[in-house]
């Protein structure tokens, strides 16, 4: 059994007495080295629940304990080294003027030795690809190798989890494969647990669990073949289906009985094949 | 309008040490009436390219027209306003943009600029609004209590307002929520069909060029890589793999189902619904229809 990570006791959060509620008693756990999706429509509360998860916000009611220690103002500096964020806008978070000195401000912020700078900067750099890249300035990067970036500068002071809030976003189509592709090279070499908070079916696809929220509210929480299973109670609040979902509903209405439910066209064709040789 | 560009290159910070090459020798014509859809990866040229169209850059070499205003190094139209109250720009996040009191003010900015009388601006405010999907209530709230979605749509209301014929539309969707950016593509096309415009859209999206466009044009590097009927082109794996484009799902599955039970279904944009169809014929034992 893994050890919890991260666990929400209830939490509800506004943004002041007047407004509604942008959260409301969510309670759930996000375990060790588990990689974990949270999707569900813009003003969700998404990424109200990232912001809390380092204290850049705090629930009004509830409570977050993460790694054995609640959020408040006396934990937040410890919690931080724990959790590392990666945001949208690639313009937004960079603070160095070469990709170098960018990896080593989060580091220098916490007093890290000048040898073990040097020597993270290189290790990271490598995990994101980037290595080539150490004396780049950042403007001449491209929207995917920033956000490769800023993930090596969040990896670098070794967090416990890495949050995505829509990373991918703002990227093109390659710049997506690039974050991905790293992203998930470094869970595996990291052993971190990995939060993606994305419209993108493919990234949720790939997540072990997936945290549907609707309204504030935690609406599911279950496997990417559990939730897009749900397809018409999915697009209801906003959400999208992945084609080969809507593919095996629409064979199924054609009359071919596909007992699985697949999560990629792989899958599919696999039950397809099985279907039409077995007779 | 028809839009044509002619040989057309694009050269930022020209005679500068920073020269660089936006677009080469890029030619294409875009036939009044037609929903293009653009396509390519960031630096391919498309935000150079769009930028042609409304004259906030002219060609380098080369020639752009539109309509009858012709666009080349030596000479801008005189009649570059009137251009520009033709080809209406969506840029990317329009809603950055927003900046008067309040929604109604901000629609009316872009039509006063054209000298277009209140009585007539009025008028437009009140068609626009239900086009774009939002409550005449809100005409008096400031744009920045609202929504992102709801932002957006008062930015690009202020675009219709002017009556372009031409729409250009920069990732029209970006930053939105699956059901928001098909809410907002099914409105473009809606008043892509109503209105008889020429829209341009550009975009990541395979899936939206093959729903709504008629015609693709894919850049790489500045210059015009593919061309043609989406079922023509978005069906090209390997050329579009090449530029690390890939094709649509319904293509992807298409082909695959072809390399593994050895029969072609031709992709013709049919729907979810006919693919299963065409599918259910080849597998045996699959159900009452055998």
């Amino acid at each position: 059994m893994r050890n919890k990570f991260i666990e929400f006791r209830n939490v509800s959060f506004r943004y002041s007495d007047e407004e509604p509620w942008v959260l409301k008693n969510c309670s759930f756990e996000i375990y060790e080295n588990e990689w974990i999706a949270i999707i569900g429509h813009n003003g969700s509360g998404k990424s109200t629940i990232a912001k809390l998860m380092n204290g850049l916000l705090f629930p009004q009611e509830g409570e977050i304990i993460i790694n054995g220690q609640q959020v408040n103002e006396e934990t937040i500096w410890d919690i931080r080294r724990d959790v590392g964020m990666v945001f949208q806008n690639p313009d937004n978070q960079f603070v160095g003027t070469t990709v170098q000195d960018d990896v080593a401000f989060g580091m220098e912020n916490r007093g890290f030795p000048r040898a073990e700078m040097v020597k993270r900067i290189e290790q990271n750099l490598t995990a994101v690809g980037m290595q080539e890249y150490r004396l780049t300035e950042p403007h001449r990067l491209s929207g995917g190798q920033k956000q490769r970036v800023a993930i090596a500068s969040v990896l670098a002071i070794s967090p416990k989890v890495l949050i995505l809030d829509e990373a991918t976003a703002m990227l093109d189509p390659k710049g997506r494969m690039e974050i991905m592709r790293t992203v998930s090279n470094v869970q595996e070499e990291y052993k971190l647990s990995l939060i993606t908070i994305t419209h993108d079916l493919q990234e949720v696809v790939q997540a072990e669990r997936v945290l549907v929220m609707n309204k504030g509210e935690i609406w599911d929480e279950a496997t990417p073949r559990e939730i897009f299973a749900k397809k018409e109670a999915l697009r209801e609040i906003g959400l999208d289906v992945p084609f080969v979902a809507i593919l095996t509903d629409e064979l199924k209405q054609a009359g071919i009985s596909i007992t699985n439910e697949p999560l990629n066209q792989e899958e599919l064709l696999e039950d397809l094949w099985t279907l039409h040789s077995r007779t | 309008m028809d839009i044509t560009f002619k040989n057309v290159s694009y050269i930022y910070q020209r005679n500068t040490p920073f020269a660089h090459k936006a677009i080469e020798d890029l030619s294409f014509h875009i036939p009044s009436g037609s929903f293009v859809a653009i396509i390519g990866h960031t630096g391919s040229g498309k935000s150079t390219l769009i930028q042609h169209l409304n004259g906030l850059v002219s060609p380098s070499s080369g020639e752009v027209t539109i309509g009858d205003y012709r666009l080349t190094d030596e000479k801008k139209p005189k009649q570059m306003k009137e251009l520009r109250s033709r080809v209406g720009v969506v840029f990317q996040y329009p809603e950055h943009q927003l900046f008067e009191e309040t929604v109604e003010k901000d629609i009316a900015f872009g039509p006063q600029n054209f000298d277009i009388s209140e009585t007539e601006i009025n008028k437009r405010i009140k068609e626009v609004i239900p086009k774009v999907g939002l409550q005449e209530e809100l005409l008096k709230r400031s744009p920045f209590e609202l929504s992102g979605g709801q932002m957006r749509r008062v930015a690009i209301a202020g675009v219709l307002a002017i009556k372009p014929d031409v729409l250009v539309l920069d990732e029209p969707t970006a930053g939105l929520d699956p059901r928001g950016q098909k809410e907002m593509m099914d409105m473009f096309y809606t008043m892509h069909q109503e209105e008889g415009l020429t829209t341009v859209l550009v975009t990541h999206s395979m899936e939206d060029a093959v729903k709504y466009a008629d015609h693709v044009i894919i850049l790489n590097n500045g210059t015009k890589y593919m061309e043609g009927k989406p079922e023509d082109v978005l069906t090209q794996q390997e050329a579009l793999n090449k530029v690390q484009l890939d094709v649509p799902e319904a293509v992807q599955f298409l082909q695959s189902f072809e390399k593994r039970f050895g029969v072609q279904i031709p992709f013709t944009r049919q729907s979810t619904k006919e693919i299963a169809q065409s599918v259910q014929r080849y597998i045996k034992g699959a159900g009452p229809h055998e």
